[in-house]
Order: structure tokens, then C-alpha cells, then sequence
């Protein structure tokens, strides 16, 4: 009966907030649209907000101009949105299932196994092709989430998200550890540390294809379960009374966040704290629906990424900043304030 | 009575235990190198009637190295015990709190505006790891605070795993500006290198580990009477916030100073309290100068690794501590019961 009101209850919610929804979400695209435009035009290179349009609908491969948006900074800045994307949408999972406003996708330890790999990779095998080294990545941020869901839930109470926060933490450790470790000792050290540091700037058409789709993908099939992550977010045993299969929505969700977080990690290196903030920012505009926050946190993360890629590449030209850098330099302030309004509860 | 005594012998029996270990690895240790010294050569040396070539392998070289492992071993295995005992978490460890990322950012920031490490100007590097590791303490305290529950010790670590991620975010910003040679030192350094090897980093270390170890021995009482709950420590007459805060500090101090001479090291301020209260109880007075001789051993048993099982390259030794202390760690997380 009770769970019947409550249901009722959400589902009116529900109707206010639409409207709220679509009309933020409507803001926040056309900041993204042009938030793209305005990456894609002011560079090393400027260039008019017209020829960044026309390149589009009528490319024409002998003009320099044209050539440049297409070869150089659309790819980049599409990889730099749908990376962002991906992590945002990552790190709302990881906040609902967990019920830890300050879980990340780090906390699976998605990175430290990414780097890990990629630093034995670089070590004993160096010469392996981009494609090789990107999926020896993603194996890697697999296998440090799966043992450190496994060690997380290999005990008498079994998985709590607290306990989940930090083995993710000791095995991060650990996995970094041993990877400074072989960079020391193969002399790799800068390397692996500019990888890590994070960059959409290497990135082509032909990884584009597969990144795009995949990442879609996932966002699109995870608003499957996007109502049960809500209700699994209030409250778990509530969520159970109303009939959600908690233990599978949690592996859903967490299979998601590693295919979207390690395919990222893999391709753009670690960027933090996107996955942190953005969908706190989302929670504020549209509520506890993650049926909502969920899109709009997919299009702030590209949005942010993307502002941060650009302002990465613009502030000190030539050098560029590495995006993980311009990345922390806005998370950590507001990380600092989160946490601090957390305590008060 | 009787108990309490069979308690005493026990834990005396295993302290003499343990610096009869920590003896041995300190020797073995000073043998070890690419030029090897047997231990008659060293105790000769020791008392001056080695020959020149062995006392200066040994006075200008080894000897201080070890002892500046051994003073950070102590100091982190200490904050570790002042840690576990003020927040009564069996969990907690000066690197997974975070201090170790502010220590580590102090020194960055100290290599980005100073350049230098070979001055006098290196004396001042406790100071920076210290001011770093004070903030992120800070940080920690009042974030994790709350004015109806007290510090809580889940929230403590989570706030202190978000602290590093700041930490080292601000540490990775200020480090891909560095030059290639010091870039190489300081990553060498954020793992936990020993890097402190002259008489100097010996002198600068060693009042920070004596007094603050000395303090925390005075403090004892006060340790154990954290461990039954705040309310019954106010109810005992215990001046809890300020205790607290005094233990905290000290705390920092014994670990930024550590960090300085050696690096990021983790996981022995965790591992170090833990056998140490396997061994003899969890009663402080015991526990810490156990605890303390535990961490002595560790560190130069894995500096002693480091630096000779991988000639000619050496491993910093806070990455063997890490690939023995995660497992440990990880190991009592699965088995602690809430």
C-alpha cells in the first residue's frame, strides 16, 4: 500500500519536473551547440563562425580552411564531447547505485588499471600498434573493477558501497604503485605521465567511428535501467519493496560505467573529477529523477570537456595544457565546497 | 594483576624480539650494496678499527641512509598508531588519508618555485611537506567533522581518498611543467624513495621522530581511553577536542616529516599498528614502540630490496611496500567484520 502511494507520488513528481527538464535540457544543448562552434573556430588558426558552418554542410576538401576543421579540430573536439559525455554519465551511475555523492568512476579503479597496462605495455612491448595498445588499456580498467568487485564483495556482509569506495582506493594504490615502479625502472616515467594527464588530441575519424558508437550505445541503453538507479539511490530497501532486482541493476550499471569510463580512459587518458561534478550540477537543475539526470549530465559533460579542451589548447599557445589538468583546476575548488555542504547533513 | 602482568612480559618479550630483528636488518642492510662488507668488517668499522675505504663505503654513505629509513619507518608507523587510535579506525593510515598527497604537493611546489635540492635550501624541505600534509589534515578534520557525531571514522576516509584526488591533481598540474631531470626525481620521490642520504636529512629528522614519538608515549593514557568512545573519554575526564587536535598534529608532523626524507611511502602506518596489536594488545604503550620497530623494519628490509635485488636499476622502496602492504590491506578489509 505504502509503496503504492510512493510510486503514485513519483510518478506525479514526475509530470511537474518534465517540463523543467526539457526546458533545461533544451539550454544546456544549445550551450553545447555552441560551446562546438566556438572550439571548432577560435584556435591557432581563427577562423569565422561561417566557414565553421559551411565546412559542414558544404565541404569542400581543396580549401585549407576546410581542411583544417575536418582533419584537426572536429574530430577532436567530438572526442572531447563524447569522452566528456561518457564520464559524467559514468560518475551519475556510480552516485546512484552507491549512494556516495563523492564516488567517481576512479573509485572502480577504471585509471590505475588503464595505466597500469599501459605502462607494461610500454615497457615490454613498445612498438605495438595504437589499436592494440588502446584495447590493452580498456582490458585493464576491466580487470582492476572486476577484482576490486570482487574483493569488495568477497566477505560476511557482502558488497557495501563503503567497502566498494575503498578497496577501489587500495587497489588504485597499488596498481599505481607498481606502475610508477616499472616507469622507474624502464625510464618511462614522463610518458606514461603526459598520457595520463589526459588529451583528445590524437584522435581520428577512424577511432572516432567506434568511440561514438559505443558510448552512444551504452548512454542509450542504460536509461533502461535508469528508473530503478533512482529509486536504488533513495533508498535500497525501499527500491527492493518496490520491486527492483537491486544486485542486477548494480552490476547493469556498473557494466556500463566500465565500458563508458574505460573505453574513455583508454582513448583521452585519465580526466577526473567530470564524472564528479557534472552530475551534482545535473541533480541541481532537474532533481533526483535519474531518468533526467542522466541525459542532461551526457550533454554538460561534453560540454564542459569540450570548453576545457579548447581552453586547454588556447591559454598558453603553442604549449598546451594537458585536459586533465584544466579539468581538476575547475573540479577541486568545487569538490572542496561539496564535500564541506555534505558534512551538514 | 596477574593478567596484567603476563601482558607486561609478553609485550616485553616481543619488543626485545623485534629490536633484536630490527638490529639484524640494520646490519644486513649495511653489508648489502654493490660493495659487499661482512659483519665482522662493520662492527670493526663501527668502533674505528675498520680500514679507510670501509669506514668512508660505510660513514659517507650507507650508515645515515639507514638511519634516515629507520627514523621514517618509525615516524610513519607511529602516525599510523596515533591515526588508528584518535579516529578508532582500524583503517586508517597516514597515505590513504591523504596526507601524503599534501606533503607531496608541498614538495612539489617547493621543487617548481625553488629548483633545488642540493642548497641548504633543502632544509627547508620538512617545512614544505609539513605546511602540505597540516592543510590536507585540516582539510580531512573539518570536512569529515560534525558537530552531533564527532569524526566519523567512514566519512574520514572518504573525504581523505577525495582530498588525494584533489592533491594530486594540483601535484600532476605542477609537475608537467617540471624539466625532465627533476621530473624523474620527483616521480621517484611521489612513490617513496629514499632519498635523504646524507648526515644532514639525519639531523633534520631525527629531533621531529624523537619528540613526537616521545609525546605520543606520554599520551598513551590518553590513546587507549579514545578506544572505549568519546562519551566515556569525556566521562573519565579526558579534554577530548584538544587531546585530539594535539595527537592530530603530531600526527601530521611525524608523517610529513617521514615523507620528506623518504617519499610517499604508504601502507606501513597501517600494516606497522596492526601486527603490532596482533603481537601484543592493543593497550598503547605497548602497541606503539612495537609498532614503531615493525615500521623500522619494514622500510629498510624494502629499501635493502629495492636497492639490490634489481642491479643495475633500483626500485624506489615504496613500491615494494605497496606490492606487500595493499595485499595485507585488503586482506583485513575482507575480513573486518562491519
Amino acid at each position: 500500500m505504502e509503496a503504492n502511494t510512493l510510486n503514485g507520488k513519483a510518478t506525479s513528481l514526475t509530470g511537474s519536473k518534465m517540463w523543467q527538464f526539457v526546458i533545461v535540457g533544451l539550454i544546456a544543448t544549445l550551450g553545447l551547440i555552441i560551446s562546438i562552434f566556438l572550439a571548432i573556430a577560435y584556435g591557432a588558426k581563427e577562423m569565422s563562425l561561417q566557414t565553421v558552418w559551411l565546412s559542414i554542410v558544404d565541404y569542400q576538401p581543396d580549401k585549407t580552411l576546410h581542411q583544417i576543421i575536418h582533419e584537426i579540430r572536429l574530430p577532436r573536439v567530438i572526442a572531447a564531447a563524447v569522452v566528456g559525455a561518457a564520464f559524467a554519465v559514468a560518475g551519475a551511475l556510480m552516485q546512484g547505485v552507491t549512494r556516495n555523492p563523492l564516488a567517481d568512476a576512479g573509485v572502480l579503479g577504471i585509471n590505475a588499471g588503464a595505466a597500469f597496462m599501459l605502462a607494461l605495455s610500454f615497457a615490454f612491448f613498445p612498438n605495438l600498434p595504437y589499436f592494440i595498445v588502446i584495447l590493452l588499456s580498456f582490458v585493464g580498467a576491466v580487470g582492476s573493477t572486476i577484482s576490486i568487485y570482487l574483493l569488495g564483495s568477497a566477505s560476511a556482509n557482502g558488497l557495501t558501497p563503503v567497502r566498494l569506495t575503498i578497496a577501489g582506493a587500495v587497489v588504485a594504490a597499488l596498481l599505481s604503485s607498481l606502475s610508477a615502479g616499472i616507469a622507474i625502472y624502464f625510464d618511462l616515467a614522463q610518458d606514461l605521465a603526459f598520457w595520463y594527464a589526459g588529451g583528445a588530441a590524437g584522435i581520428h575519424w577512424s577511432h572516432l567511428k567506434w568511440l561514438v558508437s559505443i558510448i552512444l550505445t551504452t548512454i542509450i541503453a542504460v536509461m533502461g535501467i535508469s528508473r530503478s538507479v533512482s529509486l536504488l539511490s533513495m533508498d535500497e530497501e525501499v527500491a527492493i519493496n518496490l520491486g527492483v532486482k537491486t544486485k542486477r541493476v548494480q552490476l547493469l550499471a556498473m557494466a556500463a560505467v566500465v565500458v563508458l569510463a574505460g573505453v574513455s580512459v583508454s582513448v583521452a587518458g585519465s580526466i577526473g573529477f567530470v564524472g564528479l561534478i557534472i552530475p551534482h550540477i545535473a541533480r541541481k537543475l532537474v532533481g533526483t529523477d535519474y531518468r533526467f539526470i542522466i541525459p542532461l549530465s551526457a550533454i554538460l559533460g561534453a560540454e564542459l570537456l569540450v570548453l576545457a579542451d579548447w581552453a586547454a589548447r588556447t591559454i598558453n599557445p603553442p604549449q598546451e595544457l594537458a585536459l586533465g589538468v584544466t579539468v581538476a583546476l575547475l573540479g577541486v575548488p568545487f569538490f572542496l565546497y561539496l564535500a564541506r555542504k555534505e558534512r551538514g547533513r | 594483576m596477574e593478567i596484567l602482568s603476563a601482558r607486561r612480559r609478553k609485550a616485553f618479550a616481543v619488543g626485545g624480539l623485534m629490536l633484536a630483528v630490527a638490529i639484524c636488518t640494520m646490519v644486513l642492510s649495511l653489508n648489502t650494496g654493490t660493495i659487499w662488507l661482512s659483519p665482522i668488517t662493520i662492527v670493526q668499522t663501527l668502533f674505528g678499527f675498520g680500514d679507510a675505504d670501509a669506514a668512508m663505503v660505510l660513514f659517507d654513505y650507507r650508515l645515515p641512509r639507514i638511519l634516515v629509513c629507520a627514523l621514517a619507518g618509525i615516524g610513519l608507523a607511529v602516525s599510523g598508531s596515533i591515526l588508528q587510535g584518535i579516529s578508532r579506525n582500524s583503517l586508517a593510515d597516514p597515505g590513504i588519508l591523504g596526507l601524503h598527497a599534501g606533503a607531496s604537493c608541498g614538495l612539489i611546489v617547493f621543487i617548481t618555485f625553488f629548483r633545488s635540492l642540493e642548497d641548504p635550501l633543502a632544509l627547508f624541505i620538512p617545512l614544505f611537506t609539513f605546511a602540505g600534509g597540516t592543510i590536507a589534515a585540516l582539510l580531512i578534520f573539518l570536512l569529515a567533522y560534525n558537530r552531533q557525531t564527532g569524526l566519523q571514522p567512514v566519512r574520514m576516509i572518504l573525504v581523505g581518498i577525495a582530498v588525494t584526488a584533489g592533491f594530486s591533481a594540483i601535484s600532476l598540474f605542477f609537475s608537467l611543467r617540471l624539466d625532465e631531470d627533476t621530473y624523474s626525481f620527483t616521480s621517484r620521490w611521489l612513490v617513496g624513495s629514499v632519498w635523504g642520504r646524507d648526515w644532514e636529512n639525519v639531523y633534520a629528522l631525527f629531533p621531529w621522530v624523537t619528540i613526537f614519538t616521545c609525546y605520543s608515549l606520554w599520551r598513551a593514557r590518553i590513546l587507549d581511553a579514545f578506544s572505549l568512545g568519546d562519551e566515556r573519554a569525556i566521562g573519565i575526564g579526558v579534554a577530548l577536542q584538544r587531546e585530539r587536535l594535539w595527537l592530530l598534529l603530531s600526527a601530521v608532523a611525524l608523517s610529513s616529516a617521514s615523507v620528506a626524507m623518504v617519499g610517499g611511502v604508504g601502507f606501513i602506518g597501517l600494516v606497522a599498528p596492526h601486527l603490532a596489536k596482533r603481537l601484543v594488545g592493543s593497550t598503547a604503550k605497548y602497541q606503539i614502540p612495537v609498532a614503531a620497530l615493525i615500521g623500522l623494519i619494514i622500510l629498510a628490509a624494502a629499501d635493502m630490496i629495492g636497492r639490490t635485488l634489481f642491479l643495475p636499476n633500483s626500485i624506489p622502496a615504496g613500491v615494494i611496500v605497496a606490492a606487500v602492504g595493499a595485499p595485507y590491506f585488503l586482506f583485513l578489509l575482507v575480513k573486518a567484520k562491519s
